[in-house]
């Protein structure tokens, strides 16, 4: 299954990836719009830098699925390895923040935190690829089986 | 502190209808240029830090970002333009020499653009590459004056001397690791090997993880003698005695303290934290005579496998110095032009010592032919050959292959702001700096540096093809194929080409 | 191979998920007393409180019964278990055999015994969509509302009513709200945070006396309502597993593989059992619904003959009052790390070089990286423990840990 994975050693920290997720997930026209007029697009991937060294984290799509086995209103579910979210079914209790141990399923600060979103592997928008993978301007972060 | 009289070089220009904020430019500026102001909730520059290297404009995501020349102007007068006046008030405020780094800039001629090609018409066919064999293939060494056939008429390979065989007629110019970074020697290790050419240790020795590729390794021993063990001149495939430098005739290198880390003072078998200073001359040469001392020394070393190089810079008695390194054992002999790259030379010294590397290929090819030594080495020219025509040109005026470092340095990214001198390269390239090093994806600009070259192989053999020539050795030295343009009789002369219309 | 599964909450789809990952043709028999599709419990106030629709109170999508293969006896109450013959028997008087059997029977309130209790006309308790419904049925915007129990559940009414009525009182013995999650000063802040909504919080008493529509109060006072809601606590269901002579101390005793002590092929999973808590060593009730269904998948893969444990259970808690939330893992026993600006606060407890548990409140971004750090045993001298101390970052691991982490497949 081939799933995101981000190469330390060659991650920049320049947070990019977080901003064309954010865009490519907003819906909006471009990515200068994502961003103006009060509107804030919310990244689905996150970029940790401490000192040197850099690394971006997405949802890991585990086989284990802690976040789907804890979700409490059936809105998380995995279909074909890819661990999805039906944003109308959950109603933000948290239940899988606090069960993912990669601190991967982000608070839609956007809503005021009414429901949690994920990294879909861009699957749920027009991309077709992930975009994170597309844009990263080192090739640090990779979209292969491994 | 007083008035500070030294303008920002550069402007910055932000669209802050586009900028979103992402401060993607702040963070990859190691100049520290970008800051965003939260007061003003805007991102503000500091313009005089700026470089232009291009990096923030590069990776914008919104194109909000351009940098040009700062229209501010001093009063204008040809004798004492800004840029002078500038140099005068740093020095003035430093007490030190300018430094610079990269080519020449100044507007010099350059002969490549004044020599144009020659192709068949009518009377002699073309020949298209896509369709008939063209050989771009070249060896390097010194050449058995004679022909020798076997029993059955065949001809013998003249393997007396060590040869570099070259897939493509090009290789890659010294660039110390010290100067460059490790992701942009490996970045040129691999590509040489993918190639099949050659890449240029420079004076910085070779790190052991490049080992692996010492078959496609040139390593340089210079005045200095940094990293030279010889379990070093065993992994390569060459080695290669620098003498001078295009870029800086005449002097030695420095490499500061603050460059030698752990990695590069282990290359270099010298302490952490030292200066690395390559003296001007090596203080065992003083002549030809101690010149093929040192040549027999390393052939010695290597038991006479391996051909052995000797850099020069292009300066005004270039032919006749070529001549006593023909004689002096050498296997191949580099000659570095006046544009050649540095990561570091004083100003005036790059500005204004040396000469064109098309002068001094042609006078020294026309020398070596005369004293009927031409075979006794290889040519190959280096100092700024920036594209395939300047390579066709060079072999027409007599080299055997050029040696690109300007050129492969741009394939990886450079942007040539010529500040490699601060070793902040923004391009992860002339720097040792961790997180500027890892800017320089290895998987990425190996594969670039193999497409330019191999695009510049294409572009070679089209128009060998369109002279009707089938190979660089019957190129080579073929200066009926050139023709100059605005040049003068002397300079026509020197070329050994006649005037274009003739 | 013939499964029978009582209950129709997490554990049971757990429940249902394991057995079909391993058996796609095993019959599969469901029953529950109540007549409703699987739905989640937890989101009745969400649903009482208009944020969730009818559809979407489903724990699982329409199809999940066909899809499964499952056959439901809804509405239908198992009254016994025969371990040696290996039937259950319904109030219907129908007879199930079983070759596994799963007991995913839950708990049900528990309501104290107080003097007057029986005058009360509308009393509730708060655990069924069918209580959240007779609720629904009398709230209007003029109800007087008393709930007794400060706890998850309580709260959780109150924010619920909350929706039509600002009246209401909640009591509790404690000397604090949220007294099983929360130490003092988050719950004060919660408690703050609460009555600024207009709640009315009465602790560290309770009800001497009830009368039809008022309660009076150990501390004297007396408090009118028109609507009781009892959340006092909970009691697992334990009698069919105890009848059939399985072992059952406060909750039913299970294996590694929720296989009931005494029992053969008679499995437990769910709020009805108790577990290890890792973070004490103890065996205790942990009724949450993540670890019910992942007690239910456990017994549902063993039920199929698929060997695995279930092991790492902790004590945690994922909820929110009124917008603030609160993320809470761990036993609170230990060294502490606190954090707080008086809105958001952060308590960290570490014991032996590890860390045991945490409580976050307002800011609960990530809080699964401290849940992993305890899940899985980290040595915080293994991490940079400063770094955990400001926020949950992958950073902290070491970079071995974490390539392990981020780098390899999962």
């Amino acid at each position: 299954m081939k799933r995101v994975y981000v190469n330390e050693e060659r991650c920049l920290g320049c947070h990019l990836c977080e901003y064309w997720c954010a865009y490519a997930n907003s819906g909006e026209k471009d990515i200068m719009t994502a961003f103006k007029l009060g509107k804030d697009a919310t990244p689905r991937i996150n970029v940790e830098d401490d000192g040197d060294v850099h690394f971006a984290v997405q949802c890991r799509h585990c086989d284990d699925t802690p976040c789907v086995k804890a979700c409490i209103t059936g809105a998380l579910s995995c279909n074909d390895g890819v661990v999805e979210i039906n944003r109308d079914k959950c109603v933000g209790c948290y239940t899988c923040v606090l069960t993912c141990p990669y601190g991967c399923i982000v608070i839609d600060k956007k809503n005021g935190g009414k429901t949690v979103t994920k990294c879909e592997l861009c699957t749920d928008n027009s991309n077709g690829e992930p975009v994170c993978v597309r844009e990263c301007i080192n090739g640090a972060i990779v979209f292969e089986e491994r | 502190m007083s008035v500070n009289y030294i303008p920002a070089v550069f402007e910055v220009l932000r669209d802050t209808d586009r900028c979103i904020k992402c401060r993607a430019c702040e963070r990859q500026c190691a100049n520290e240029v970008h800051y965003f102001d939260e007061d003003f909730d805007k991102m503000q520059v500091i313009e005089a830090q700026c470089v232009d290297c291009q990096r923030c404009v590069t990776i914008c995501p919104t194109s909000a970002l351009k940098i040009r020349k700062n229209q501010n102007e001093f009063r204008e007068g040809a004798n004492y333009p800004q840029k002078l006046i500038i140099e005068n008030y740093l020095q003035a405020q430093t007490g030190a020499v300018l430094l610079s780094s990269m080519g020449n800039p100044v507007d010099l001629p350059v002969y490549w653009d004044k020599i144009l090609i020659n192709a068949s018409q009518v009377t002699n066919p073309s020949i298209d590459p896509l369709r008939e064999p063209m050989e771009t293939k070249v060896y390097l060494g010194k050449k058995s004056l004679d022909i020798k056939r076997g029993d059955d008429g065949e001809i013998i390979p003249d393997t007396e001397y060590p040869q570099l065989e070259l897939d493509v007629p090009i290789m890659f110019s010294a660039m110390s690791y010290g100067s460059i970074s490790y992701n942009a020697h490996e970045s040129l290790a691999r590509a040489a090997t993918q190639l099949g050419t050659f890449y240029n240790t420079g004076e910085g020795g070779l790190h052991k993880d490049f080992y692996k590729y010492g078959p496609n390794t040139i390593v340089q021993v210079a005045s200095g003698r940094f990293g030279v063990s010889k379990q070093y001149l065993d992994q390569g495939a060459a080695i290669e005695i620098k003498m001078g430098q295009g870029a800086k005739p005449g002097i030695g290198g420095h490499l500061p303290g603050k460059k030698v880390n752990a990695d590069v003072s282990q290359t270099r078998m010298i302490p952490m934290g030292t200066d690395a200073i390559s003296p001007a001359p090596h203080h065992d040469i003083y002549s030809i005579e101690d010149l093929r001392q040192l040549i027999f020394s390393l052939k010695e070393a290597t038991e006479y496998k391996k051909p052995v190089m000797v850099k020069i810079a292009a300066v005004h008695n270039v032919a006749a110095i070529a001549s006593g390194i023909a004689r002096s054992g050498a296997d191949i002999l580099v000659l570095d032009g006046f544009r050649g790259g540095t990561g570091a030379a004083p100003t005036r010294i790059r500005d204004n010592v040396g000469i064109p590397i098309e002068l001094a290929l042609a006078a020294v090819d026309q020398r070596l032919r005369d004293e009927h030594i031409r075979n006794e080495v290889s040519v190959v020219v280096a100092g700024s050959v920036r594209s395939s025509a300047d390579c066709v040109k060079a072999f027409a005026l007599g080299a055997d292959a050029c040696y690109i470092g300007t050129a492969a340095l741009l394939a990886i990214g450079c942007h040539l702001c010529r500040s490699c001198h601060g070793a902040k390269c923004n391009w992860g390239i002339a720097t040792q700096r961790a997180d500027l090093v890892r800017r320089l994806n290895p998987d990425f600009a190996y594969k670039r540096l193999v497409n330019l070259v191999h695009a510049w192989d294409h572009e070679i053999k089209e128009m060998m093809g369109g002279m009707g020539i089938n190979s660089i050795e019957s190129l080579k030295g073929n200066r009926l194929m050139l023709r100059g343009v605005g040049l003068n009789d002397r300079e026509l002369e020197i070329l050994g080409i006649k005037h274009a219309g003739e | 191979m013939n499964y029978v599964i009582i209950g129709n909450s997490a554990a049971a789809i757990g429940a249902i998920e394991g057995i079909r990952a391993y058996d796609k043709d095993g019959s599969v028999t469901l029953i529950s007393d109540e007549k409703y599709f699987t739905y989640s419990r937890p989101l009745i106030s969400y649903w009482l409180k208009n944020s969730v629709t009818d559809e979407n109170m489903k724990y699982r999508d329409p199809d999940f019964y066909e899809k499964n293969n499952v056959t439901t006896m809804l509405g239908e109450t198992v009254t016994a278990i025969s371990a040696n013959e290996k039937t259950v028997t319904t109030a219907s008087g129908k007879t199930i055999a079983f070759d596994k059997l799963l007991c995913a029977t839950g708990s049900k309130p528990f309501v104290p015994k107080t003097e007057g209790y029986e005058k009360v006309k509308n009393v509730f308790t708060f655990m069924k969509f069918d209580d959240a419904k007779a609720i629904k049925e009398v709230l209007t915007a003029d109800s007087k509302v008393l709930i007794v129990g400060a706890g998850l559940i309580g709260l959780k009414a109150a924010e619920a009513v909350h929706e039509y009525t600002e009246n209401i009182t909640v009591i509790d013995l404690a000397d604090r709200i949220l007294s099983s999650i929360l130490d003092e000063d988050a719950a004060k802040i919660m408690q703050t945070h609460i009555s600024d909504k207009g709640v009315t919080f009465k602790l560290g008493t309770s009800v001497k006396v009830f009368s039809e529509n008022s309660a009076e109060l150990q501390n004297g006072e007396t408090v009118d309502f028109d609507i009781l809601i009892m959340a006092v606590g909970v009691r697992p269901n334990t009698e069919l597993v105890s009848a059939a002579g399985g072992k059952v101390n406060r909750g039913i005793i299970t294996d590694k593989t929720q296989l009931v002590d005494g029992l053969k092929d008679i499995y437990a999973a769910g709020d009805c059992t108790e577990s290890i808590d890792i973070t004490t060593g103890d065996s205790k009730i942990l009724a949450l619904l993540p670890n019910a269904f992942l007690q239910g998948e456990v017994a549902g893969k063993n039920m199929a003959g698929n060997l695995c444990y279930y092991v790492n259970a902790i004590p945690m808690n994922a909820i929110g009052f009124f917008g603030l939330h609160i993320i809470t893992a761990g036993s609170y026993t230990g060294d502490t790390y606190v954090v707080t600006d008086g809105e958001n606060y952060k308590k960290l407890i570490t014991k032996d070089d590890k860390l045991v548990g945490f409580i976050l409140m307002g800011d609960v971004d990530r809080a699964g990286i401290y849940t992993s750090l305890i899940k899985e045993h980290i040595a915080l001298s293994e991490c940079n423990f400063d770094l955990l101390k400001d926020k949950p970052l992958m950073a902290a691991f070491s970079k071995i840990r974490r390539n392990k982490k981020l780098a390899e497949s999962h």
